[in-house]
């Protein structure tokens, strides 16, 4: 970097504190040799991306129901997730825009015993709302809520593995696994395990509301909105700047848009695909897109027929038209899939060879492996699963007939889509929002005794490598082992990966924010602690 | 409907059928020439949906969103599908399942409303008991609890539409009959000792029939509203099957980007059109036909 | 007795065998649909054991016909329940407080159609008999059946678009809260008011119009006219007042579709009206919930078809006088 644009850098940030005006700003860049266009578009750059405090921020979210509850163990979606933890709430960790796992009501974390043994430091001085300082016990009691016999939290899977929890004096929590997990600090970044106020009798106050977060709720319409206020005391400086923050549920995507082009809402999530490019087009909105770590799959039970012979599963892998669906279905905003769950840019991940796309040819040969001339079977899907299933799966079936592939779609209802026909029926459409980490996504659904194994896939050597990998500490080992692993569930799984979908979101151009996280939607769920009002 | 009008004109009238039907449709306004010409356009498009659709119901033959041009004259839907062709095949899905559900609502209720009108009594209470109950539960809300209960096949759809549809059109024939029984050439009749069937069908049902026909225009179209907002909450047809209900609730959020873009794409606008201008059509029909039967003859 | 005191009490007391029916019937469905409340709130995460512990603490564990009888115990205490969704901890949400502000909303939402629709299209009904076949009536007709021919959301969106999007004279969102004022909300309710209109005019007006031209045949009409009473007195003194019974059916129908059928109008415009609730409550398979709601609207929609019945017998002196 030269002279000259160091003078003007410094410029720039005393031009963005106030310290000079746009006019000095401009000719001190003008003198410098700089265009008056690129200098006016430096300021307004600078300015936007040095924050401001102040504002309501509106967020329209596509989902929210009238069955929302405060209970954190019951969270079902962005909307819960964003408003009351993301907004609200601390875990004990968090995962930064990079992917990195970092402390958040824990200041440290380290482990030793090959993993098995964690020791989290909560940070000092931390408060909740009503002022009371965060104590160990409070970290145990708020993950306690999750296990127990009668626990009803999704996260009761997730934290199965913890043995005990201890108390190690105020600040100092000592969790003992059943087996090493080099991956545990990920695992408590969960969004259903914020840290909440403990009661006197033991139990967890996740009623009032009262948590550690950048806002503190004012009003919660299941359904219908959550407001929030700022938490003055916050612990992280450098975040949360808006006055007051409101979620509001709009799960009709028309309306959400409409909301956003008339000024009600700031910030939407999910954008129609439809029509991004009229939205691109309106002068006041950005929309931005995140490759993240979900993905859009259909899976088959490999334990029912015609599904339990490889060649048949690898025949159909070849079969579907994935580059098709995703400019199609999809209008591009995504990657397409090689039945591999894990994203590109999940640390250990690989991309299987061969790859698996369209090609009737080979979908054939596999088919004449198999000792079949021609193949049936009936695809339960239903956009439940995600926004698209129904065309993409007759997409599908149009261009499989050419692969001597008949696929008979059935359009299940959406309501109780996950009850009656995920896990129940053999072949369906499904989702994951995925996972940070290899193992995390492995153990989710795809080891031989997970409780979401959505195809039911039991191989000896993938389970093996899994729970060989968790205490593996030579990175370069543990990277052949996870590449092994993704190979074998890429070449014999019973999981047919679509496509990696992107977050297509879009915001009023007044809004600042850094980098986007990728790990879940509306900036890894905390858009209003991140972001902030520009003008 | 144009078969029915010329018959009850020829009982009336005692001509023969082909020179009152003549004669009838000699004196249509415009409006119902224009409504009959509609729906016999309908109705070739729907039989001869395989013959005149350039392509098949489902085929994926282009890019999604291609515009109107030489290969497909509408353009194509959100997967590349020609929207011609599936607005042809939807002719045919949609008004076969609105006809057939329609047909069927009309004869269960409309059976029962006259019946029970006429006799009163027990059976007037039990079935209007029945009726109320089922009424009283709102019909989207029914439709998708027996939906997800029953499954969801074209046919249950079917019935479940025309069992909900048959309690409206059983208050409405009830009501209207109930103000022609207690007249006195119904007392006239019963005194004179005509059977049941006979005062039903020679003495009310020809005085009931007007706000029943007209009831039979909206009810028809109704149907296809209601798969239509059934597709909106997600629930509804069977992909790929084409209905027009369906297709503009496929591509709802296009609507509100009608004008201000680049390339239009007016995809559900011609499914819109389509239910719209057959409304239209039938409607007008029916006035004519209400305007027949009414017996007046001070007008044009 | 009062031949119409004696029927309305008859019809009020019928109206609660009605809703016992409903009750039933509701139930019935209910436990006939596959999955559970447990397995829907759970979603993705439902495990068989925590579905298992989730129905031990609401009761669901219990047969269905112990549970029927106790909530209809309840119910006659005047004890709604509570909604399984607040089960999960100390703090219940009780069906009542759940309901009572989204039932204000929906009746409000209603009357304010209603104060428009209702005169309208009787208005319109009454003019298009008077000017039958004119280019009045034709046009009225072809314009109202467009709107009923259209997919109601299809002219949510489009109304939304010109007069949200376009002239800013009404905002997309319809939300609403208690804090709301009257006048916030009136404007708030525009759009979905407005929406709801265009949908019913149509069918009442047509109504009207039918059953005005029915009678225009009637000997005492023709009577009328060979005495020289002008057109419009003999429509409106002579024919309207026979008229009545089925014009206040096809009301009494909009009105109660106005309560209760409003679902898709709520989802485009976010009006937190009881028609989502239900909607939601059904899918959770949130029992107490759409019980409550499933009554409510039985209740109203008897109420108003007695008031239909009420009208049938006054304007009909056979039946008010029976021999």
């Amino acid at each position: 970097m030269n002279e000259t644009q160091n003078k003007l850098n410094a410029a720039l940030g005393q031009a963005v504190r106030g310290r000079i005006t746009r006019r000095e700003f401009t000719q001190l860049a003008l003198a410098s040799g700089v265009s008056l266009a690129a200098a006016n578009s430096m300021f307004t750059k600078a300015y936007a991306d040095e924050p401001k405090k102040g504002g309501n921020f509106k967020v329209g979210v596509g989902h929210g129901a009238t069955t929302d509850s405060m209970d954190p163990g019951l969270y079902p979606d962005q909307f819960t997730g964003t408003a009351l933890w993301g907004t609200l709430a601390n875990s004990l960790t968090e995962i930064d825009a990079d992917g990195n796992v970092v402390g958040d009501v824990a200041e440290s974390f380290e482990s030793s015993d090959g993993a098995k043994k964690w020791v989290f430091k909560v940070r000092n001085g931390i408060t909740f709302h009503n002022g009371r300082t965060v104590t160990a016990d409070d970290v145990i009691a708020s993950l306690q809520h999750h296990l127990g016999e009668n626990s009803k939290s999704a996260a009761k899977s997730l934290l199965k593995e913890v043995a005990t929890m201890k108390a190690d004096g105020p600040n100092t929590v000592v969790f003992e696994l059943t087996g090493g997990n080099a991956d545990f600090p990920y695992t408590v970044s969960d969004y259903h395990m914020p840290i909440m106020p403990k009661n006197p009798d033991g139990t967890v106050d996740w009623q009032s509301g009262i948590r550690t977060g950048a806002y503190k709720l004012d009003k919660f319409d299941p359904g219908v909105q959550a407001s929030f206020s700022k938490n003055e005391n916050y612990y992280k400086t450098g975040k949360g700047w808006f006055d007051s923050v409101q979620f509001l549920s709009i799960k009709d995507a028309a309306a959400r848009t409409n909301a956003l082009l008339s000024g009600e809402v700031h910030y939407m999530d999910r954008c129609d695909l439809k029509t991004l490019d009229q939205l691109k087009a309106s002068p006041d909105i950005t929309v931005s897109e995140i490759t993240g770590y979900g993905h859009y799959i259909y899976v088959m039970n490999v334990t029912q027929k015609p599904f339990d012979d490889v060649n048949v599963r690898t025949a159909i892998k070849y079969s579907m038209p994935r580059d098709e669906i995703l400019e199609k279905v999809f209008l591009g905003h995504g990657t397409v899939g090689n039945d591999n769950p894990i994203a590109p840019t999940v640390k250990f991940a690989i991309d299987p060879t061969p790859k698996h796309s369209y090609d009737p040819a080979m979908a054939k040969e596999y088919l004449k492996k198999a000792g079949l001339e021609s193949l049936a079977f009936d695809l339960s899907v239903a956009d439940a699963a995600f926004a698209g299933a129904v065309d993409s799966a007759i997409l599908w079936k149009e261009k499989a007939k050419a692969c001597g592939i008949d696929i008979n779609v059935i359009k299940e209802p959406e309501d109780g889509y996950w009850d009656n026909v995920w896990l129940k029926k053999p072949f369906v459409a499904s989702y994951w929002s995925g996972r940070p980490t290899v193992d995390w996504m492995m153990t989710t659904a795809y080891a031989a005794d997970a409780s979401w194994n959505d195809t039911f896939w039991k191989n000896p050597k993938f389970n093996e490598l899994l729970v060989a990998a968790r205490s593996e500490s030579d990175e370069a080992k543990r990277a052949a082992m996870y590449a092994e692993m993704q190979q074998i569930l890429h070449d014999d799984g019973g999981l047919v990966n679509m496509l990696f979908n992107s977050y297509v979101e879009a915001h009023a151009k007044n809004l600042g924010h850094g980098k986007v996280a990728a790990n879940w939607q509306l900036d890894g769920m905390r858009v209003a602690e991140r972001w902030w009002f520009t003008s | 409907m144009t078969a029915q009008a010329p018959n009850l004109r020829s009982v009336r009238a005692r001509r023969s059928f082909l020179e009152s039907a003549r004669r009838t449709l000699a004196t249509a306004p415009w409006s119902a020439w224009f409504g009959m010409i509609v729906i016999v356009i309908y109705v070739i498009a729907a039989v001869f949906a395989p013959w005149l659709a350039p392509y098949g119901e489902s085929d994926v033959v282009g890019k999604a969103y291609q515009p109107s041009g030489p290969e497909f004259w509408l353009g194509t839907d959100q997967i590349g599908r020609d929207l011609l062709s599936r607005l042809i095949y939807g002719a045919r899905n949609t008004i076969g399942i609105a006809f057939l559900t329609t047909m069927l609502s009309f004869a269960i209720g409309g059976t029962l409303g006259v019946l029970t009108a006429h006799r009163r009594g027990w059976l007037d209470q039990l079935v209007s008991r029945v009726v109320d109950a089922f009424l009283a539960i709102p019909v989207l809300i029914f439709a998708l609890m027996l939906l997800a209960v029953a499954g969801k096949s074209i046919i249950n759809l079917i019935l479940i539409l025309a069992l909900l549809d048959s309690t409206r059109v059983f208050r409405l024939a009830r009501a209207t009959a109930l103000n022609v029984v207690v007249m006195d050439y119904v007392e006239a009749a019963k005194l004179r000792g005509e059977g049941m069937g006979w005062i039903i069908f020679k003495e009310v049902l020809p005085n009931i029939l007007p706000p029943l026909i007209t009831e039979f225009g909206l009810r028809f179209c109704f149907v296809f509203l209601t798969i239509a907002a059934l597709s909106f909450l997600g629930v509804g047809i069977q992909p790929p099957t084409a209905d027009w209900g369906s297709m503009v609730a496929e591509s709802k959020t296009l609507i509100t980007f009608p004008v201000r873009t680049f390339p239009w794409i007016p995809a559900p606008f011609y499914p819109a059109i389509a239910i719209a201008l057959l409304t239209v059509a039938i409607n007008f029909v029916v006035d004519w036909f209400l305007h027949k039967t009414s017996g007046l003859r001070d007008e044009k | 007795m009062h031949p119409v005191l004696k029927t309305v009490l008859q019809r009020l007391g019928l109206g609660l065998l009605t809703l016992f029916v409903v009750s039933v019937l509701i139930f019935a469905s209910l436990e006939m649909l596959p999955g559970g409340f447990a397995e829907a709130i759970l979603g993705q995460g439902a495990t068989p054991e925590t579905v298992a512990a989730f129905n031990k603490q609401i009761g669901l564990d219990r047969p269905a016909a112990v549970r029927y009888v106790e909530w209809i115990w309840n119910i006659l205490h005047g004890d709604f329940g509570y909604s399984y969704a607040g089960m999960g901890g100390s703090i219940k949400r009780s069906v009542s407080d759940l309901i009572a502000p989204r039932l204000y909303n929906t009746f409000f939402l209603a009357i304010m159609t209603a104060i428009v629709a209702v005169p309208l299209s009787l208005f319109l009904g009454i003019m298009a008999a008077l000017y039958r076949n004119s280019w009045y009536d034709r046009t009225v007709n072809a314009v109202t059946l467009t709107t009923i021919a259209t997919p109601e959301f299809f002219i949510a969106y489009l109304l939304m678009f010109f007069l949200a999007i376009k002239a800013k004279w009404f905002p997309t969102l319809s939300t609403v809260s208690e804090s709301t004022t009257l006048l916030e909300h009136l404007w708030r309710a525009g759009l979905p008011a407005i929406t709801l209109t265009l949908v019913i005019v149509a069918h009442m007006m047509r109504m009207t119009r039918a059953a005005l031209i029915n009678l225009l045949a009637s000997p005492y009409m023709e009577m009328a006219q060979l005495k020289g009473v002008p057109r419009r007195e003999a429509i409106v003194k002579h024919a309207l007042p026979n008229a009545w019974a089925p014009i206040a059916t096809v009301i009494a129908f909009n009105l109660a579709y106005l309560v209760v059928g409003v679902v898709v109008v709520e989802v485009v415009f976010v009006y937190p009206g009881i028609g989502q609730l239900m909607v939601d409550a059904v899918s959770s398979r949130d029992m107490p919930v759409v019980q409550a709601c499933a009554l409510i609207f039985a209740a109203t929609y008897i109420l108003l078809n007695l008031s239909a019945d009420v009208v049938s017998i006054i304007t009909n002196p056979r039946l008010l006088h029976p021999k």
